[in-house]
């Protein structure tokens, strides 16, 4: 008698704790081997660019805080250059170390939650609630800032909105001292880890040639042994006065990418530290009264400042006919921003291009021929969030 | 090639009559070429030893509404190589079916995916041509400039049926959009009294 094996179809997610988010995975798996992947995104789809595209310069940045929103201003950046570009204006020297500042808060931010929880996947919880001690001061610096912890709506097209409370400076330096402890902390927990390696270790494995074909950035690429790195290759701000190592990985599988992550946090460290050290007082904004708006206390004295506020907050400024495609390096991968303006106050088009959609693209092509416990192990390694990868 | 202008050079003259024009812009090369040559252009632009543009960023459409040929195809690319990026564009009408990269370059498949669910442009030759990231069964294309911002349908649980259903859209307020552009121009005066002050301190 001869029995008829068929495959079978499995649903991971949308409601999967390790899916991360909204994903829906259709799985089709002989036995426990997963021989092919769907994954079905768009569930948390805002229709970002459509209503990027019917807002004014300054009322897009909020839009950016929401897409990857563990890390939000790395997207703010990426936006506020692109208009920069066109704008051809300059940003002053105190508001590009406050920016770089926040876009490396916002990699230890994004790489943190991205290791510990990783490791819950895996069946380690004790790095999560360790690693969201860290995460919590860090919010808080975001939050003195900008006045909130998550959507900071604080980068401008010229700077930032405003200058750093008092102390804040000290306190983050402070952090500077103390955080490195707990990397280490994490990675006693984790590195040597047997069954964090057996579960990590030659699984999900890309080769250079793939990372390049799949469009893969970011530690997806540098995992698999290519450096490339846009704050060296390209840089932007004043990436190019600051001196920091681009941890690049060999084999190209999810243990080297969470070694990458972990490198990469400790890099931030010093380049944190390094602006600090640097950093002048002077202004946080260009001083260019069409894009910038005026100081409060002015508002009450000056007929003029009184009326570009005004101008700014309703018509916004204009911005010349351009297009312009400019990209950083966010926690995750290369983000972009591609930009056509028509001359008016409004973003013809605004093309975001989000360095997870790529990543998850490939989720067929790294899972076909795994287990089906190393769905979590994988989808965790890409660094997946459907804030960026839906918009 | 690492100097742009020689790289501008060498793709005009091994592509001559695939390439209408090329520009030098914001450090980037900007091709304009036609639905029929992309295939050529996308594979010389990965393969050649002087250009090795081995990544495809993104696809992605703009809609000139008012235009005869409507859409505008953007393609963009990066040389890790040579540390290039490079936009290749052309023109088609409405309902222009364009040749897919997916043979040449894997990622190129959800990012026309996209495309054809947010523009409704087709491709041949696509493995696998769905929507993406709108509703199962959604219609209408929605970065289109004719779609409204509010869309056509909302969805809601109903409570007599027992599922959720699919209803035109109802505002209690209908979307407003204020019209605040004006020939208001400024003064340059604050800008420079900041400067002076700057000076002085």
């Amino acid at each position: 008698m001869t029995k008829k094996i068929k495959n079978l179809n499995l649903n991971f997610g949308p409601q999967h704790p390790a899916a991360h988010g909204v994903l829906r995975l259709i799985l089709e798996l002989d036995g426990e081997v997963v021989e092919k992947a769907d994954p079905h995104i768009g569930l948390l789809h805002r229709g970002t660019e459509k209503l990027i595209e019917n807002k004014t310069y300054m009322q897009a940045v909020p839009y950016f805080d929401r897409l990857d929103y563990v890390a939000p201003m790395n997207q703010e950046h990426a936006f506020a250059i692109a208009v920069e570009k066109i704008l051809k204006i300059d940003v002053p020297i105190r508001a590009q170390y406050i920016r770089v500042i926040f876009c490396e808060i916002g990699r230890i931010l994004s790489h943190i939650l991205n290791v510990t929880t990783q490791a819950l996947d895996v069946g380690a919880l004790t790095p999560s609630l360790w690693g969201f001690e860290e995460r919590e001061t860090l919010m808080t610096f975001y939050e003195r800032a900008s006045g909130s912890r998550l959507h900071a709506n604080y980068f401008r097209a010229g700077g930032v909105h405003q200058d750093l409370p008092k102390g804040l400076e000290e306190d983050i330096a402070k952090f500077c001292e103390t955080f490195p402890k707990i990397i280490n902390d994490l990675e006693s927990l984790l590195t040597d880890n047997r069954i964090f390696k057996q579960r990590n270790v030659d699984i999900g494995l890309v080769t250079k040639e793939d990372a390049l074909d799949y469009s893969f950035s970011g530690v997806m690429l540098r995992g698999s042994g290519v450096p490339w790195d846009l704050r060296k290759s390209q840089p932007y701000d004043c990436y190019e006065s600051l001196d920091f190592k681009i941890p690049v990985g060999k084999n190209g599988d999810c243990y080297d990418r969470y070694l990458c992550r972990i490198e990469e946090m400790k890099e931030s460290v010093s380049i944190i530290k390094q602006c600090l050290s640097k950093m002048e007082k002077g202004p946080i904004k260009s001083l260019d009264g069409k894009i910038s708006p005026p100081p409060k206390a002015e508002i009450k004295q000056s007929m003029e400042a009184l009326i570009h506020h005004f101008k700014l907050f309703t018509e916004g400024y204009r911005v010349p006919k351009d297009e312009i495609y400019t990209a950083v390096e966010a926690p995750k991968g290369e983000f972009g921003v591609y930009l056509i303006s028509d001359g008016s106050s409004k973003p013809y088009k605004c093309k975001i291009r989000a360095p997870g959609f790529s990543h998850l693209q490939s989720m067929d092509y790294l899972i076909k021929g795994h287990m089906l416990a190393d769905v979590p192990a994988v989808l965790g390694s890409l660094d997946i969030v459907f804030g960026e990868v839906d918009r | 090639m690492k100097n742009l202008e020689n790289l501008e050079k060498k793709i005009n003259s091994e592509l001559t009559t695939k390439i209408n024009n090329t520009e030098i812009k914001h450090n980037q090369i900007y091709i304009e070429t036609d639905k029929e040559d992309i295939i050529d252009v996308a594979i010389f632009l990965k393969t050649n030893q002087d250009t090795k543009f081995r990544q495809l960023i993104d696809i992605t459409v703009v809609d000139y509404p008012e235009q005869n040929q409507r859409f505008e195809v953007v393609y963009l690319f990066l040389s890790h190589e040579f540390n290039q990026r490079l936009i290749v564009k052309y023109l088609i009408a409405e309902n222009e079916v364009i040749p897919s990269l997916t043979s040449i370059f894997p990622s190129a498949n959800w990012m026309e995916r996209e495309v054809f669910d947010m523009y409704g442009v087709s491709f041949k030759d696509h493995p696998d041509l769905r929507r993406i990231l709108t509703d199962y069964g959604f219609e209408g294309h929605p970065l289109r400039k004719d779609f409204p911002l509010t869309g056509h349908s909302e969805v809601r649980y109903s409570e007599d049926q027992k599922k959720v259903i699919s209803e035109p859209v109802k505002l209690e307020q209908n979307y407003r959009n204020f019209d605040y552009e004006s020939p208001w121009e400024g003064t340059k005066y604050i800008k420079e009294e900041i400067e002076s002050n700057d000076k002085k301190n």
